[in-house]
């Protein structure tokens, strides 16, 4: 199978998807002639025109409130959150309004609009207002789906699924270290059902648990760890909600230890959500209490070395998975 | 105005929506002190004739989009009164189930498809809805209505600069009721005039009388059908009106006016002075009016009934107005 970039996977959804749909359309700042983040816009202008590829003003809470009320009147607007730190400007649209419009009307309307974010945690050394991951809190409000693939196949399947067949508001983050990885992507349409997430790496001794860049992490530390012997099984949630409960505790059953690893800050974080979920229906099957790899409860700082110091790294996992297998 | 300028019929049907409006709010407002409804209960007495005269400008499939102060827009919208009042009960009966209560008023069928109990909330969604309309080209406009504390968020600001860019068919109009919550406008709002702000951002703006249904209608007339449809350009309208009630019903105090504020705009009651122009210049009797009162207070007393006797969403039932499916799962069509 051919190989392209995660940026480019989610290029060619956007364009299945705009080319099939003419409701499909496309906002948020700089996604015109510049090409949005990373290049995953572009030729979008150019191929479906201004109407439906629009480059808005600096407004987040305007342009999602807008995009909205596209999906309100029968549009399926896809939005893009340059920075996840921005999505801070949206919430008031995303959550007050956006996953509420089901419920406050009984069920008579929906909001089916997709919300692309660029996550940029991890060793990002661009400082504490471009490094957030809100993942969880994203994933804590209910009328919320939350999105967060790992590789292009993923990324590609999951965007399409969220733009083709979401009737409800998805988040769909990205993260900035993947829009340049590159991995097998069918050339035609596929879906990638939103709520399923995928062993990415077999095995018996541990469960390593990711999304999005936490999964390479996870990838690269499993290699390693089966030089030493250890054999170790990467989950990747791919959605974080719904979250595919199920088979967190099926992996944790067969391999009894657990690490999770999270791009967030670690009190009330993604790892809270799974420790708790195999606590409440898998404890008996521990070994050993679970670990969580995240950002210790901090800011994270712009200095290189001391991001390397409270980000998840392939180390930190590596030697967490050595203490609770071998207890080195 | 010029003396039967209009049809009678025509504005009765606008003094008998305000005529509703009032005194259904009047019920709701006994039926709160009785601790019979429950929840924050923001009246719209005063203010009628602004929801009154725009929506009547408005045609079939335009929206209007509304705030925590919704029953007087609901009403106009032809909301049925029996569905109104289940809601504010929390009845399964209720326009929404009783799931969104007075704050979150929503009717799809009547054209309001959402009301937001946070100021200024709904303004961008109207952009992205009269968006909808330019880019399917359906001739519709979508209308929001907002009070002057309104004025002050950031949503306001974002969504004038981002329809005037677009250029959509979207109307603001702003309920200049004097006062957000306790702030008056004059503390709230930098500029003495607020359709002004619209104008700096170069979209059409226009002042009515807000105590006067006909001189709303009028000038909603203009702004809405001879430009804002016809030019598929934004419009602003600044309402210039005054709430003869507390913020909420537990204002009861209003240590921020006086007495002999409220008492003074009370003699520009909306209602009563449409009635009086009604029975003066158009010949409607009093005794017409009276019968019309009291078949809306017969229609609000059977709604009042119909509420009482609805059934509450057996709880089992929540979950299914939180995602298009039960979560959890895989979803392919």
């Amino acid at each position: 199978m051919r190989e392209i970039t995660y940026a480019e996977a989610l290029n060619e959804a956007l364009r299945i998807e705009m080319s099939r749909n003419e409701r499909v359309t496309v906002l948020g700042e700089d996604v015109g002639v510049f090409g949005g983040i990373f290049g995953v816009t572009n030729g979008l202008l150019e191929e479906f025109g201004p109407d439906r590829v629009v480059s808005t003003p600096i407004s987040e809470d305007g342009f999602t409130g807008a995009a909205l009320g596209l999906s309100l009147a029968g549009y399926k607007p896809v939005v893009e959150i340059m920075y996840m730190d921005f999505i801070l400007l949206a919430l008031n649209q995303i959550i007050n309004h956006a996953a509420k419009v089901r419920f406050i009307s009984g069920g008579k309307l929906e909001a089916p609009m997709v919300i692309r974010v660029m996550m940029n945690y991890g060793p990002r050394y661009t400082g504490p207002q471009h490094t957030q991951d809100f993942a969880a809190f994203l994933a804590h409000i209910p009328g919320l789906k939350v999105v967060a693939p790992a590789t292009p196949y993923d990324a590609k399947g999951l965007l399409e699924s969220a733009i083709r067949y979401e009737r409800d508001p998805v988040i769909f983050l990205e993260h900035s270290l993947l829009y340049r990885t590159r991995g097998p992507v069918p050339e035609e349409e596929y879906f990638i059902p939103i709520g399923t997430s995928d062993v990415k790496v077999n095995g018996e001794d541990v469960t390593i648990v990711g999304y999005s860049y936490t999964t390479w992490l996870a990838m690269s530390a499993a290699k390693r760890l089966k030089e030493e012997g250890i054999s170790a099984e990467v989950l990747d949630l791919r959605t974080l909600y719904p979250l595919d409960r199920k088979a967190i505790i099926i992996s944790v059953e067969k391999t009894g230890r657990l690490v999770v690893v999270a791009g967030d800050v670690r009190s009330y974080g993604v790892g809270a959500e799974i420790v708790s979920t195999v606590a409440e229906e898998a404890l008996h099957s521990l070994k050993v209490p679970p670990v969580r790899i995240a950002v210790p409860d901090l800011p994270v700082p712009f200095s290189p070395p001391l991001v390397d110091h409270v980000v998840p790294t392939e180390d930190k996992i590596v030697s967490a998975a050595k203490k609770i297998v071998k207890n080195i | 105005m010029c003396a039967q300028q209009y049809q009678a019929e025509f504005l009765l049907k606008m003094y008998e929506l305000m005529l509703k409006s009032r005194i259904f709010e009047e019920k709701i407002a006994e039926l709160y002190r009785k601790g019979e409804l429950m929840g924050l209960l923001h009246l719209y007495i005063g203010q009628e004739a602004v929801a009154v005269g725009v929506i009547t400008a408005l045609r079939n499939g335009d929206v209007a989009l509304s705030t925590h102060r919704g029953h007087g827009h609901a009403i106009a919208k032809g909301v049925p009164l029996k569905n109104l009042m289940a809601e504010l009960y929390g009845k399964s009966t209720g326009t929404s189930k009783g799931l969104a209560g007075s704050m979150h008023l929503v009717d799809v069928e009547h054209g309001l498809p959402l009301s937001s109990s946070i100021v200024g909330g709904g303004i961008p969604i109207c952009v992205g809805m009269a968006w909808a309309y330019k880019l399917s080209k359906s001739n519709n406009v979508a209308t929001c209505f907002f009070g002057d504390g309104a004025v002050a968020t950031g949503d306001f600001h974002g969504s004038l600069n981002l329809a005037a860019l677009l250029d959509v068919p979207a109307v603001f109009v702003c309920e200049n009721n004097q006062y957000a919550l306790s702030l008056p406008v004059s503390r709230g709002v930098s500029s003495p005039s607020i359709a002004d702000l619209a104008r700096a951002y170069g979209i059409k703006s226009f002042t009515a009388n807000g105590m006067d249904a006909i001189n709303v209608y009028e000038i909603a007339n203009a702004a809405i059908n001879n430009y804002a449809r016809k030019e598929q350009k934004p419009v602003f309208i600044e309402a210039k009106t005054y709430r003869f009630l507390g913020h909420h019903l537990g204002d009861l105090m209003q240590p921020y006016r006086t007495k002999e504020e409220v008492d003074a705009m009370k003699k520009l009651d909306p209602i009563s002075n449409l009635r009086d122009l009604l029975i003066r210049e158009y010949g409607v009797t009093e005794s017409a009016l009276d019968d019309l009162r009291t078949k809306i207070v017969k229609e609000i007393e059977d709604a009042v009934e119909f509420a009482r006797n609805s059934p509450y969403l057996d709880p089992g039932e929540l979950p299914k107005f939180v995602y298009s499916k039960q979560s959890g799962g895989a979803q392919l069509a």
